[in-house]
Formats: C-alpha cells, structure tokens, sequence
C-alpha cells in the first residue's frame, strides 16, 4: 500500500525537477534562496487531511456522537421531557422481559426467514433465464429490474391499494381466479398480511438479487462449466458442484443484503398493516418506534437499539467470515 | 465498475444476441434447458407480474373519482381524467401535496449535492494524498456502514434536538446525507485510486495545485462514479419514510412519502383511493424515468459497489 505513495512523492522531485524549476519562471528563485515552509510531501498531506475533514466531521456530529450517546442512554430512564437518571442495565433486562419486544422480534425472525429464501431462489432462478444472453434478455431484465428504484413506502401505498377488498384490483383478480373472494379482507389476518407483504417486498426486491447473482455468474470462466460438462457432469452437477461453489462471494452478499434488509423492516408494515391486527405484525425497528417517539421512553428505545445494533454486526460479520473463507478456498 | 455491461462470456451466450446462426450458436441453442418458445413464455409471464401494479397505478390515477370508487374496479379507465391530478395540486383538501413534492426536491437534491461534494473531496484525499492514520479513518467511515441509521434514530433526534435541527428540511438532509456518504465515499475513493498516479503528476508538473489537478484533471476521469453516487443517494433521499415520519411534525414540512401517509389517513374515514395512487405516480414516476435514463450508471454502480 505505501509503496506507490512514496513512489508518486518520490520520483517528481528527483527526476524532472531542475528542467521545471528552469523554465518556472518566479517560483525557483524563492526555492533557491530559502527553504520552503512545507515540503511537497507534507503539503500534499495536509491537503488531504483538509480534504477528508469535512466529510470526517458531519459522520462525527451525526453518527459518532448519536452512537456513543446511544449507549449512554440505554443505561439510564430517559424520558422524552424532564430529567433522566442513571439506571445500569434495567432497560436491558426489560427488554428481556417484555413480551411485545419479544413478540416483536419473534415476528421480524419469521418474516426474514420467509423472505431470504424466497428472494434467493426467484432471484436465482431469474438470472438463469437471462443468462445466455438470449435475444430479448436485456428487455426482461430492465424490465425486472424497474420496482427496484422504487421506494418502499410508495410500493406499499401501491400494493395496499392493490388488496384492497371489493377496491382492490388483485383481491378482483384472485376472486375471479377462486383463489379468495373478493370481499376478503386480507388484511384482517396476520398470516395473509405478511404474506401480501412478502409478495410486495420479493416484488420490489427481487430484480436487485437477480442483477447481483447474475453479475456473480457472468463472473465464472465459461472454460470451468465446459470442463464440468466434457468431464461428464449433467446439468444439475455442474450447478450443484461447480458453479455454487464458486458462487459463495456472491451468495454470501445477496444472503446479507436481504437478511440485513428484512431484520430493518419497517416502511412496508408501518404503510400496509400498521402493526396489525391487534400488534401482530410489529417488527423490531417498529417497535422501537413505539418506544422512542409514541411512549417516549428514550432509554428504552436505545437500549433496544443497541440490541439491534449488535445483531447486525454479528451478521456483518457472519458476511466478512464467509467472504473471507471463500477466498481462502480459491 | 464494469461487471454488468460487459458481454456475457459463458459458452451459453455465444449465439444469444449475436444474430444470426454460427455453428457455435446452433450447437448451443440445442444444449439449452428450455426451448426458446417456453424461455420466452416464462420470461413475459414474469415481465407481465413486474409491470402489473405499475399499470394499476397509472390508471388508477386517471380514472374520473366515481370511477376510481367502483367496486369491483375497472380493468381500464373509461373516461381519461385528470382529477385526481388536479386534486393533488389543489391545497384546499387539507394536503399539501405540492408543498411535499418541493420540500422531496429540495431535500434529495440538496443532500445529493452535499453527499457528491464531500464524498469527491474525501474520496480524493483519501485515494491519492494519504495522511497519518488516513486507513484509519477510511476505515471508520466503513464501519458505519455496519450500523443501520434505524439503530440510532433516537440518540440522533436528540443531537437534532440541540442543534435546532428537528422539523427542519435541513436537519432531514444533513441526516440523509451522513447516511449516504460511507457509500459514496467509498465509490469515489475506489474511483480515484483507478486512476493511475501518472496522470496526476503530469498535470502537478504542468502547475497545477492539488484542487486544480482534481478538478481539471481527475474529476472528469471520475464521472462514472459521481453520477452514481449521486443517483443512489437521490433515490435514497426521496424515498425515504422512517427518519422524515420522526424527524419531521410540521405538515408544511413533508416529504413525498410522510405526504403519502396523510393522503392513506383519508378524509372522514374514506380513503380516495384514485388520489392516493396520483399520489404514488407523482412519487415513483420521477425515479423510474431517472433509472431508464441513467441505468448503465445505476446498475454499474451497484455492481461496482457491492461486488468490490
């Protein structure tokens, strides 16, 4: 890594130098008579200190100093008016307790293991057929791809619309097809609201893991597959044995990126079911929404936070784990 | 950078798009798994499930009000109207519809600009003119981005708090853009570092500064990357609900989304649901043209991004 810096500091100021500072014109002069207050190298250093600050400075105001803050507060009762006190780790052996948060990360659970694979394998199997390059290929997977760049919440506004009862154009659709009346309100069960909602994510998301897994695909030497193949393996073989493994980079990005991602929910059940029927779809991040900005017990909402908080790393870190061992492998 | 554009390179792709036969392309096209009349049936089944609740919505939105309350609903609008439209554009419904459509602009754009100039200025430094303890640093910055912003929305309303920042489009945008620059940064840090020393030190040795050589001689090398920074941080920000719904209590002050929720509330207990989707098209049509526009980019990037 340093190797060039030195290199690029190095070389200007032993090679070119005399024939510049020659036809420099006013510049020399000064060089000649005094030495400069800063070397290149060290002005070239602090331009780059000078640089990064700006950028250094709003994540410190507005992330360091909330994330140190963060695990303050979760050790004491801070309500949202008055005075806070330092209570240790009674917030988090509440959370412990509380059968909501419970419920609610329970909840969240369920719905991230439902969801991966779902993505996962629709995903796969979408950039499969758009593999080969075939003529149309590139059509479909803009075409897939479109609900991507959409928000959450407005897809929510637009699916919510959609299983409407008696409104609702799928509710129609189902009901002429015998799936459901149209009258149902899908809505009112838990089990059929995660499900909408399950639908309405893979729909949104789906064409991202496409693109991801696909790029991971077109990764792979085409001379590998043809090796498999003249060696005699069928087509389930060589993508059971060959292609996954080399896969797992990708694999372990994609498996991140929608774990991460369902265990953050909150934008698709605050829109389509509010939480209900009677609180059964409350996910986490919902929860801690309820707790810091409806109840206003802060302390409890960063505590819970930090529990979060540290869920996530662990899966970051389950990811730099896997992506590292992959390597390990090649 | 260039993993989604490049040409597909396994044996299935050689006769694909390539035209007309070569034997390579026959002898592939039999290996194939599905024949090419059900490859495109499945993939149009698949397009037609993609673009369904987008057509909904467009006519949706153009369906006069009585029609857009029918039950069941109509398939196609039969008569075209703006109503809906009009309606959103129209304060005396108690919305502010248009208001949110200015404030969305002006947060996403601002905070993409934000995000663009401090991440270039960062991704530079950090790229070519390394500092005591600038790994470090770098470093740092990457780790936030294990830290979800959901996580720390409670501390930070605080730290708003005291600024005076709460309820205010310029605290929503320096949040966004805190949260948008760990990517950005390392988009353009990763751009920079592409870009080989020699062309710095020749433009040093012309007589150009540090920002001088940044802006006449780097930056256009870097375009790539600050289109796409810029493009995901724009779709970020004007998507974004959870931070706008806390940060955010003053009606005048709404973004799209926070605005969406209020038109979904309804009026008296009924929910226009032809103004809703207005709503929703308003909101979602911008990005989908911004996309179509810009993909190679977007998608670029993502790749580029994720896969590094």
């Amino acid at each position: 890594m340093t190797d060039p810096q030195i290199a690029a500091e190095g070389i200007p100021r032993a090679r070119p130098r005399p024939g510049t500072a020659r036809t420099g014109g006013q510049a020399p002069r000064l060089d000649a008579s005094r030495p400069p207050l800063l070397t290149r190298s060290s002005r070239r250093r602090l331009t780059g200190a000078a640089l990064t600050a700006p950028a250094l400075l709003v994540i410190a105001v507005f992330f360091l100093v909330p994330l140190v803050l963060m695990l303050w507060m979760s050790f004491n009762d801070w309500p949202m008016m008055g005075g806070h006190h330092f209570i240790g780790f009674a917030n988090y052996s509440k959370a412990f307790q509380d059968g909501e948060f419970g419920a609610s990360v329970w909840f969240t659970v369920k719905y991230t293991l439902i969801t991966t694979p779902v993505l996962f394998l629709l995903g796969l199997g979408m950039a499969l057929l758009v593999r080969g390059g075939r003529r149309g290929a590139r059509f479909f997977q803009t075409v897939w791809f479109l609900p991507v760049v959409i928000g959450l919440a407005a897809s929510s506004f637009l699916w919510l619309y959609l299983f409407q009862s008696d409104f609702g154009p799928a509710s129609t659709l189902l009901g002429h097809l015998g799936l459901g009346k149209a009258s149902t309100n899908w809505f009112a069960d838990s089990w059929s609201a995660l499900l909408i909602v399950i639908a309405m994510v893979t729909w949104k998301v789906v064409g991202l893991q496409m693109l991801l897994l696909l790029a991971g695909l077109r990764a792979i030497p085409a001379d590998v597959e043809e090796a498999a193949r003249i060696d005699g393996a069928g087509r389930w073989q060589t993508m059971r044995y060959v292609i996954m493994p080399l896969l797992r980079p990708t694999l372990a990005l994609v498996l991140v990126f929608s774990v991460a991602g369902s265990l953050l929910a909150f934008d698709q059940f605050y829109v389509m079911t509010s939480g209900g029927p009677s609180n059964q779809t409350i996910t986490a991040v919902f929860d801690i929404y309820r707790a810091s900005f409806v109840k206003f017990q802060l302390g409890y909402g960063s505590a819970l936070s930090t529990l979060l908080m540290l869920v996530l790393i662990v899966v970051s870190a389950v990811q730099m784990w896997l992506l590292r061992s992959s390597e390990e492998t090649r | 950078m260039s993993t989604a554009p490049v040409a597909p390179v396994d044996p299935f792709a050689a006769g694909g798009s390539a035209g007309p036969a070569k034997p390579s392309s026959d002898r592939s096209s039999a290996r194939r798994a599905l024949p090419t009349a059900a490859w495109w049936a499945v993939c149009l089944c698949l397009a037609v499930i993609f673009l369904y609740p987008l057509y909904i919505m467009v006519v949706q939105s153009l369906k006069t009000p009585t029609e857009a309350a029918v039950a069941p609903p109509t398939f196609f609008p039969h008569h075209f109207s703006l109503h809906s439209f009009a309606a959103l554009a129209d304060s005396a419904t108690g919305i502010q519809f248009t208001q949110s459509l200015v404030n969305s602009i002006l947060v996403s754009v601002g905070a993409t600009i934000a995000t663009v100039v401090l991440s270039t200025l960062a991704g530079y430094g950090f790229a070519k003119l390394r500092f005591r303890g600038s790994n470090a640093l770098f470093f740092v910055c990457l780790a936030t981005f294990m830290i979800p912003f959901q996580a720390i929305l409670t501390p930070l309303f605080l730290v708003l708090l005291k600024l005076h920042l709460v309820n205010s489009l310029w605290g929503l945008g320096a949040v966004y853009t805190t949260f948008q620059l760990p990517f950005g940064l390392f988009l353009m840090r990763n751009s920079f570092a592409a870009i080989p020393d020699e062309m710095e030190e020749a433009a040093q040795l012309d007589g150009c500064g540090v920002l001088r050589s940044l802006w006449r001689v780097m930056l256009p090398v870097a375009v790539p990357g600050v289109i796409t920074t810029a493009l995901l941080t724009f779709f970020a920000c004007w998507n974004e609900l959870f931070a706008a719904i806390v940060l955010i209590t003053d009606q005048s002050k709404f973004t799209l989304p926070v605005s969406l929720t209020e038109l979904a509330s309804g009026n008296l207990g009924s929910i226009d649901w032809g103004l809703l989707q207005a709503g929703v098209a308003v909101t979602v049509v911008p990005c989908l043209i911004i996309y179509l526009l810009l993909q190679k980019y977007y998608v670029g990037g993502l790749l580029g991004g994720a896969l590094k």
